[in-house]
């Protein structure tokens, strides 16, 4: 069996919040062009798992190392210049702007020359331009890029959302709850969109609560459980029953039929 | 009321002590802390606290129209032990609930410089008689006019305010026009006037205004202004407009800026009122309230004073000189 | 069809101009006086230190914060840079830079307050407000300062354009307008401004430094105030200890009527400028009417609640 190659892995994270210990020795590995769902139950540590993974908190103990070379993010502004975009539960839009404007917010494209140097004057038609091709590069079916952002259902702006990470993502996605909150048929599409960024060479880190999402995507499952990992299950061996009974420790790791398991 | 329970200890404290050393104690409360006119008032009421042996509280709400600042200082007043309340109110009706809760407490209460509405809800009050403040202007524009056409702009404060209403119609009174009595809020508009603007009693607002009535009859001869300051702001447009040497300006105040004005050539006269002699009369009545009981009533006319550079047959002024002697705010 | 639909402003933003157009027809037909060069070129004088007060409002307003203490900030300016100029014999430039730079101090403590200890800027600013009107109120003595160099005043000089008599000052007023329009439509610094307005929280994940842009609106509005200390300077001619103290709502108002929503994010500085020259039109056409100004302020009220009505439909019309 070959090798698969690890873009990201963590070693005995350790973070305390005064007397509650959120994460307790927490490993982690992330293999490329997969997609890595985070499963856990509330205070089992994942968020603070995530936070560690993409800048947002400094854990206490423990190692990051991506592609090889061990990083130490001191905010989230650190890994997004290492390449590991993070879309968040509220989706860092602004409504009133456009697409495009938001496609760029925080990145956007000055104009060259005099215009852009001095007068620091943005290459509008530049970064409409780009977001064209990036939305029509994963088929996202939206039709104007320069319509403001609440115009879209609330698909559409996750969609949007996770576009902007795709685009601009080196190393790393990582989405945080991209499906809740939407119907059926606004899921799929979102779904769909996950895996176009997959098969682009992108890894994603996907933290879910919606086990059938879950189990329609991911290539492996990280089970968080009282600060630690339980546990990486695969999805197309396990059952959906037993998975949440690892989550919640009615099923204890050692108990874990041995195919169940990813290797 | 949790909080006014150590307050009213604290009061009964102040209280005995004040009414051990039979010492009156006076309440004043103006307007605003900062109009040089109130900053005079509260230093005639504490020359005359002091001359007088009384104790002067001194108080005034945040801004003009601030009515609760003023309740909020009558009844701490009240509580320090202040038997008589001398106010200078910012809202006019608005006060009278507060008011009435006093007199009922057998607090004597005195309206200063304007009164309130209706004018009888205080015991008594003292203020320049605005309406005879206009006559006086009005009387010397007739003169210094000498003959030549009536064509007057007036700069008032704005609507419905009762003191802007009566020097404005106390204006046109003296100037021989139809006009309304003092009791009138409305603004009179005979035919001689031709145009009418609100200043608010502002330079830049009076100077606006004057720049849209000059484009309305640019051919002016008399402006009259609510107050000195909308009367220097009148100039500067008439300056800028080059009419400056050919209209006749008046106000009402006598405050030292708008009496060097007049000294200057700004302002041709300008009716001037005395707030130390209201505050001082003030306390008067309160020292004499407090020793024989002896309310005072109705209303005092604090006396105005035609103040011109160059008078003029028919009507009594006095000159810059005595203007900048009797004046208030700072020399 | 998108492409026509991106160049023609949502009906919201053409608001102000369109009731501007209005107003300005209505009195050009009922009065003879009101559509002469001279006194339309009054009229913009006669707005000019509102018009300019309002730029930094609009900042502060599209950051959905408020400024209470714009027009206090302001007197305060023109108090300091008078006396510096007639008392302490500073030259021009240098009693006008400090008079700026004292509100631009003024605007940096709003914007620390609202940044750094995190209290509403509603509440900061009524503070502010009170402090400056009682530094300018004790820094003057309550005294106009009448003895002000003539170079201070310059800006209310005119030349002649057209039959009238243009100010300097106004045609200042119109590129600092143009100069702010371009600022927030073209430039990353700009478009920032509406992010923070809009979505805070957004901007704070994507990695723009909000507090930092908020803190450089307060500053930038207080610089804009400190130029309409001079222009109010040169309109008078003295530095008035009084001024300001309607020019707070008047500013607010000026923004509201040009179609800048209260709750940031959304709105044309431009038609602040619309807002502030509306009122002035209003306020000039009645009085050559010979009308009370009570309409006036009548019809102002009216207007802003028109405005505000106006973008809340359209926006809800977007979703």
């Amino acid at each position: 069996m070959t090798n698969p190659q690890l873009v990201m892995q963590a070693k005995g994270l350790t973070k305390r919040y005064g007397q509650v210990t959120a994460l307790d020795g927490a490993d982690f590995e992330l293999r490329a062009g997969e997609i890595l769902a985070v499963i856990g139950d509330n205070g089992a540590g994942k968020s603070s798992l995530i936070k560690c993974l993409s800048g947002a908190t400094i854990p206490d103990e423990g190692d990051i190392v991506l592609d090889g070379k061990p990083i130490h993010f001191k905010n989230p502004m650190d890994a997004r210049r290492v390449g590991i975009e993070t879309v968040y539960q509220d989706l860092a839009v602004a409504p009133a702007m456009t697409i495009a404007e938001n496609l760029f917010l925080g990145r956007e494209v000055r104009r060259s020359g005099f215009l852009g140097n001095v007068l620091r004057m943005l290459d509008k038609t530049k970064m409409l331009e780009q977001s064209v091709a990036r939305m029509q590069d994963l088929k996202v079916g939206i039709r104007s890029m320069t319509q403001a952002v609440e115009t879209l259902s609330g698909g559409q702006r996750q969609c949007v959302a996770v576009a902007r990470a795709a685009a601009f993502a080196e190393h790393v996605v990582i989405l945080d709850e991209p499906t809740a909150a939407l119907g059926v048929k606004e899921g799929n599409m979102v779904l769909e969109l996950i895996r176009r960024i997959r098969d682009k060479g992108l890894p994603v880190i996907l933290i879910s609560h919606n086990m059938p999402h879950v189990f329609e995507i991911a290539d492996r499952i990280h089970v968080a459980r009282l600060g630690r990992r339980a546990a990486i299950l695969n999805p197309k061996k396990i059952s959906m029953s037993d998975t949440v009974a690892v989550m919640t420790g009615a099923m204890p790791p050692d108990q874990i039929p041995a195919d169940c398991l990813a290797h | 009321m949790l909080k006014k329970i150590p307050l009213a200890a604290a009061a009964l404290t102040v209280a005995a002590a004040a009414t051990a050393q039979n010492q009156p104690v006076v309440g004043l409360i103006t307007k605003t802390e900062t109009n040089p006119f109130f900053v005079k008032m509260k230093e005639g009421a504490a020359e005359a606290a002091k001359a007088k042996g009384a104790k002067l509280l001194s108080g005034a709400g945040k801004a003009d129209g601030d009515n609760a600042g003023q309740v909020t200082a009558m009844e701490n007043m009240m509580a320090a032990g202040a038997k008589t309340i001398l106010i200078t109110p910012s809202d006019s009706k608005a006060i009278i609930p507060a008011i009435k809760k006093a007199r009922e407490k057998g607090v004597m209460v005195i309206a200063l410089d304007s009164p309130t509405d209706p004018a009888d809800a205080t015991d008594a009050l003292f203020a320049t008689d605005n309406y005879k403040a206009g006559v006086l202007i009005g009387q010397y524009a007739k003169a210094a006019l000498a003959g030549k056409p009536a064509k007057i702009i007036t700069l008032d404060l704005f609507p419905g305010h009762p003191v802007g209403a009566q020097r404005h119609n106390g204006f046109l009174q003296g100037f021989g026009l139809q006009s309304f009595d003092a009791k009138n809020n409305e603004l009179a508009k005979p035919a001689e006037v031709v145009c009418m603007a609100d200043s608010f009693g502002d330079r830049a607002k009076g100077q606006t205004a004057m720049e849209n009535c000059l484009q309305k009859a640019p051919d002016v001869t008399v402006v009259y202004t609510i107050n000195e300051p909308a009367a220097a702001g009148a100039y500067n447009a008439l300056k800028k407009a080059g009419k400056e040497k050919n209209v006749i300006i008046v106000s009402v105040d006598g405050g030292c800026e708008g009496v060097a004005n007049v000294g200057k050539g700004i302002i041709a006269a300008t009716s001037q009122q005395y707030p130390l002699k209201m505050a001082s009369m003030g306390v008067d009545a309160g020292v004499e309230y407090a020793k024989s009981g002896k309310k005072v009533s109705g209303y005092t006319d604090t006396g105005v004073t035609l103040i011109a550079d160059k008078p003029v047959t028919g009507v009594d002024s006095k000159d810059v000189k005595t203007g900048t002697e009797l004046c208030w705010g700072k020399k | 069809m998108d492409a026509l639909k991106n160049k023609l402003p949502p009906i919201g933003q053409l608001g102000p101009f369109i009731a501007l157009a209005i107003a300005c027809a209505f009195f050009a037909i009922t009065t003879d006086r009101f559509f002469s060069p001279e006194n339309l070129s009054l009229i913009l004088q006669q707005v000019m230190v509102v018009g300019v007060i309002a730029i930094g409002q609009t900042l502060i307003i599209l950051t959905a914060g408020i400024d209470l203490s714009c027009g206090m900030v302001m007197a305060l300016g023109s108090i300091v840079m008078t006396k510096f100029a007639a008392d302490l014999g500073l030259p021009t430039p240098i009693a006008v830079l400090c008079g700026v730079g004292v509100t631009a101090l003024f605007g940096l403590i709003n914007g620390l307050l609202v940044t750094r200890i995190k209290l509403p800027p509603f509440i900061v600013t009524l503070g502010t407000f009170n402090i400056a009107f009682a530094i300018t109120q004790l820094y003057s003595n309550a005294q106009t300062v009448t003895d002000v160099p003539d170079a201070m005043t310059w800006l209310g000089n005119t030349f002649p354009l057209g039959g009238a008599a243009v100010s300097y000052g106004v045609v200042l007023m119109v590129l600092l307008y143009l100069g702010a329009w371009f600022w927030l439509r073209e430039t990353g610094a700009g478009r920032h401004v509406y992010a923070v307005g809009n979505s805070p929280e957004a901007t704070r994940l994507v990695g723009i430094p909000t507090e930092r842009v908020l803190l450089g609106v307060y500053v930038l509005a207080g610089v804009f105030y400190g130029i309409a200390s001079l222009l109010s300077v040169a309109r008078t001619g003295v530095g008035d200890p009084n001024a300001g103290q309607t020019e707070n709502l008047d500013a607010i108002t000026a923004v509201v009527l040009g179609g800048t929503s209260l709750f940031g994010g959304r709105g044309v500085i431009l038609g602040s400028l619309a807002g502030a020259v509306v009122v002035g039109v209003l306020r000039n056409g009645l009085t050559l009417m010979g009308v009370s100004s009570v309409y006036q302020v009548l019809v102002t009220g009216i207007l802003v609640i028109v405005a505000v009505t106006v973008d809340q439909l359209s926006r809800k019309a977007a979703r």
